[in-house]
């Protein structure tokens, strides 16, 4: 009775068990609702429409890419959302008000990012704090930080068009009259780099194998404590770049912004398939995840469907993937 | 023995890709206990799920006094009098015994619970099972034994003409062990039909009238239990013999090495000054009744615990052991009595769980070396025999007796030379058992030191070179082998101060 795999012959495929049925399946639906939404809007099928899909993908990308950690330890990271506010306001504010090169911003932005992250880790590694609760306390700090370094002023990163402005050029670099999504090649970057650290490092292994049973990872002379605050040190330099990201695409952060973000990047990593209660998942699927979410987000005000249907869409979206992860679990106990 | 209250007749039923009962007979009477007897994967819980209805059988039928039945559901069955007492306790730790045993059919008073009755119905259970529980403690202060009591008071609240017991005795005490049989005796002289599961041959020949024997999903047949021997039943269900002769004289020699020293270890209220040594090759056996502090001396000894005071001496060097990090670090190894939560993580391949603690042995640079850490992994499956298709197959789908030797493979390929053994034959099958035997007598044969707690008396004969004997978180005896005894200790294993 070892023999437990009761799939059918696709299940069995083994390049379907090697990408992951959920990943294929998402990735179904996703070319269904790209076809369906150029279909059937004609502002869909423009170019500046794909643009701002890609804008809208860039920073939910890179915070769901570090919340994926979060997560396979088996914890979470809330801080993320009004945390990628709080850093970008606190870049743009050394750029804009204090005269710092642009360089200073981008830096501070993502210094922010590592020291919020590190005090997350320690906050859940070693005070032992619920992670929910550790960074759903530091979400409230950074949401009130963000607001006191500007003086509670909005922040704009300099535009494209003055000298300063390259940070937005990184991701949206004019070759003649057309403008290229550039970041698209960042995003990779960093999910290729983040891939190959979770699936063939030590520390990687060590955060997967923490998520699924974290007693005998402990008792296998590893220290845990260590592993899982790099979880959340990596989640908070990817909002860090993340925050890059977002003051690049748009114009003016309201301070204490960003709320609500964090929960449409756990949502990503979730469609893409990794397990809210740890020990699985893959960069790959979340970045499968977040461009579903970001599709939806654009797509659904062109076919007439306004930001109350989106929640609504994107919650049945969210239980239906949280099921497909219940019933996988139900198959290992 | 009654008149047959359940007949259980070619029962069959297929998973995708397995025949988990091929044509299955048992026939139970009323006043009679029926052990049900097979390796781990014969098929006794697919059995018992079926009679239970938690699985619908392909064919076959079963017949409950006198009608034949087939329960959609274990309410059902629970309703008509089948109940189970499940191996691990089904209990919500933060309610009272009393809210435990009238769960979901509480005693109302208009709207509200009455309490006040459920207690005085669960100390009348009590009392007729003549066993000492207050209904109003709360759930997780009772010792393990206790709950189980509870466990059989709920059972006959259903007013249960059919009780099974899956495995009862895994995690009791001798005394607790006396006391349930004790209560099984006379639910028995009640004219129920008790159906009981266990892989202790000893307590099948106590309590038993009748054994059924299953092997490979299959019926293999039935016996009187006195007319048979230990020996006549563990061939029906290996098919092969094993004995179980205790060790006669120390394997290792009186001047080998002492490689660890342990020296008045104190730990939370559980480990009373401990002091024991260990030598070369020797398989040191920690004997002891359930809660005497041996598997918490073991933790604290490898730092999963914090210790308050104690030292500890690995080859004459004195270490400061804080954590499972620094034990490893010393070459120890722990192989914990709850496989599950503390040995493997289950949803991961044979190789990942075998190279855990050894990790930076398998790098190429920056990056894990799939391909050395699979030709490792592989090489103790075929050094311990492990069976599984492959190193990439998830642990989940290997049997407890082959997730075992994945835990040991942990540990040697770490090249651990202490390696500390809790209990590690529990839930395993006779004749992975043996295997696991086999290899720990190599194993110490090649050098290796071994700390083998167990709490099967047989276990501890057979395998020990020589006995410390725990009592409530004290050391309370140490015994050769050659002038170790059963009755000698039980008598130190009972020496309360």
């Amino acid at each position: 009775m070892t023999d437990k795999k009761n799939g059918n012959a696709f299940t069995n495929n083994p390049l379907v068990r090697a990408i992951g049925l959920q990943k294929i399946v998402v990735l179904l639906v996703l070319v269904v609702m790209l076809v369906f939404f150029t279909s059937v809007s004609s502002t869909f099928r423009q170019y500046s429409t794909v643009l701002s899909i890609f804008d809208a993908t860039y920073y939910l990308a890179f915070l769901a890419m570090g919340v994926t950690f979060c997560l396979i330890t088996g914890g979470v990271d809330l801080s993320i959302g009004t945390g990628m506010f709080c850093y970008a306001l606190a870049g743009g504010y050394m750029i804009t008000h204090k005269d710092m090169p642009v360089i200073v911003g981008i830096l501070v932005t993502l210094a922010c990012g590592l020291i919020m992250g590190t005090i997350n880790g320690l906050i859940v590694s070693r005070g032992g704090h619920a992670p929910f609760l550790a960074t759903l306390c530091t979400m409230m700090i950074v949401r009130g930080l963000g607001a006191i370094i500007t003086g509670g002023a909005s922040i704009t990163w300099p535009s494209s068009s003055s000298p300063n402005g390259w940070t937005r050029l990184l991701f949206k670099i004019p070759i003649g009259d057309t403008r290229y999504p550039l970041g698209i090649v960042w995003v990779l970057l960093v999910a290729v780099l983040l891939s190959l650290f979770l699936n063939k490092t030590r520390p990687g292994r060590y955060i997967i194998a923490i998520g699924s049973n974290k007693e005998a990872t402990r008792l296998s002379g590893i220290n845990v404590a260590n592993y899982q605050m790099l979880a959340y040190i990596i989640s908070g330099l990817c909002t860090g770049l993340g925050a890059l990201a977002y003051c690049s695409a748009y114009q003016s952060m309201a301070p204490s912004g960003g709320g609500g973000i964090e929960l449409n990047a756990i949502g990503g990593a979730i469609i893409g398939g990794t397990s809210m209660s740890g020990g699985s998942g893959t960069v790959a699927g979340t970045i499968i995840g977040v461009c579903f979410m970001s599709v939806l987000q654009i797509g659904l005000p062109m076919i007439g469907l306004q930001a109350n249907y989106q929640q609504i869409i994107i919650g049945i979206v969210l239980i239906v993937a949280v099921y497909i992860d219940v019933l996988k679990n139900k198959k290992l106990a | 023995m009654g008149d047959v209250i359940l007949t259980m007749k070619g029962i069959d039923k297929s998973f995708p890709g397995v025949h988990a009962l091929d044509h299955v007979d048992l026939e139970v009477r009323k006043g009679e206990v029926h052990a049900l007897m097979g390796e781990n994967g014969a098929g006794k819980s697919t059995l018992m799920k079926v009679l239970t209805g938690i699985y619908h059988k392909d064919s076959g039928t079963i017949t409950y006094e006198g009608k034949e039945v087939e329960f959609s559901n274990p309410r059902e069955a629970q309703d008509a009098g089948i109940v189970i007492v499940h191996q691990e306790l089904n209990m919500m730790g933060h309610l009272t015994v009393a809210q435990n045993i009238f769960i979901g059919r509480e005693y109302m008073k208009g709207k509200l619970i009455d309490d006040k009755r459920m207690n005085e119905e669960a100390r009348k259970l009590f009392d007729q099972l003549g066993i000492d529980i207050d209904p109003t403690e709360t759930m997780s202060r009772l010792t393990v034994g206790k709950q189980q009591m509870c466990e059989i008071a709920k059972a006959i609240s259903h007013e249960a003409k059919v009780i099974i017991f899956d495995e009862p005795s895994a995690a009791l005490t001798e005394a607790e062990i006396e006391e349930l049989f004790k209560i099984i005796r006379d639910l028995r002289a009640k004219q129920m039909g008790i159906v009981y599961i266990s892989h202790r041959m000893d307590e099948i020949k106590v309590i038993t009238d009748r054994v059924t024997v299953m092997r490979d999903g299959g019926y293999v047949g039935t016996l009187i239990t006195k007319d048979c021997t230990k020996d006549d039943i563990i061939n029906m269900m290996v098919g092969r013999v094993i004995y179980e002769d205790p060790k006669t004289e120390s394997a290792v020699s009186p001047d080998a090495p002492v490689v660890l020293k342990v020296e008045h270890l104190n730990a939370g209220r559980m480990v009373k000054d401990v002091s024991f040594e260990l030598r070369k090759g020797e398989i040191l056996g920690f004997s002891g009744l359930m809660g005497a502090g041996r598997t918490e001396t073991a933790r604290a000894l490898f730092g999963a615990d914090p210790k308050q005071s104690g030292d500890i001496y690995v080859n004459g060097k004195k270490v400061d052991i804080k954590s499972p990090q620094d034990a490893v670090k010393c070459g120890i190894g722990y192989l914990s009595e709850d496989r599950k939560r503390f040995g493997i993580v289950v949803d991961k391949t044979v190789a990942e769980n075998s190279t855990m603690a050894s990790l930076e042995y398998y790098m190429k640079g920056l990056f894990i070396n799939k391909k050395k850490e699979n030709e490792a992994a592989q090489k103790y499956v075929d050094l311990l025999k492990t069976k599984t298709p492959g190193v990439d197959q998830l642990v989940v789908n290997l049997s407890g007796g082959n997730q075992q030797k994945v835990v040991i493979a942990k540990w040697l390929i770490r090249n651990c030379d202490i390696l500390i053994f809790d209990e590690p034959t529990r839930g395993i099958d006779v004749g992975a058992k043996s295997e696991i035997y086999q290899l720990m007598s190599e194993l110490a044969a090649e050098g290796k030191s071994i700390i083998m707690i167990s709490s099967e008396m047989t276990e501890i004969l057979r395998m020990s070179d020589r006995i410390v004997v725990m009592c409530e978180g004290r050391k309370t005896g140490e015994l050769s082998i050659e002038e170790a005894t059963q009755e000698r200790i039980m008598h130190a294993a009972t020496l309360r101060e």
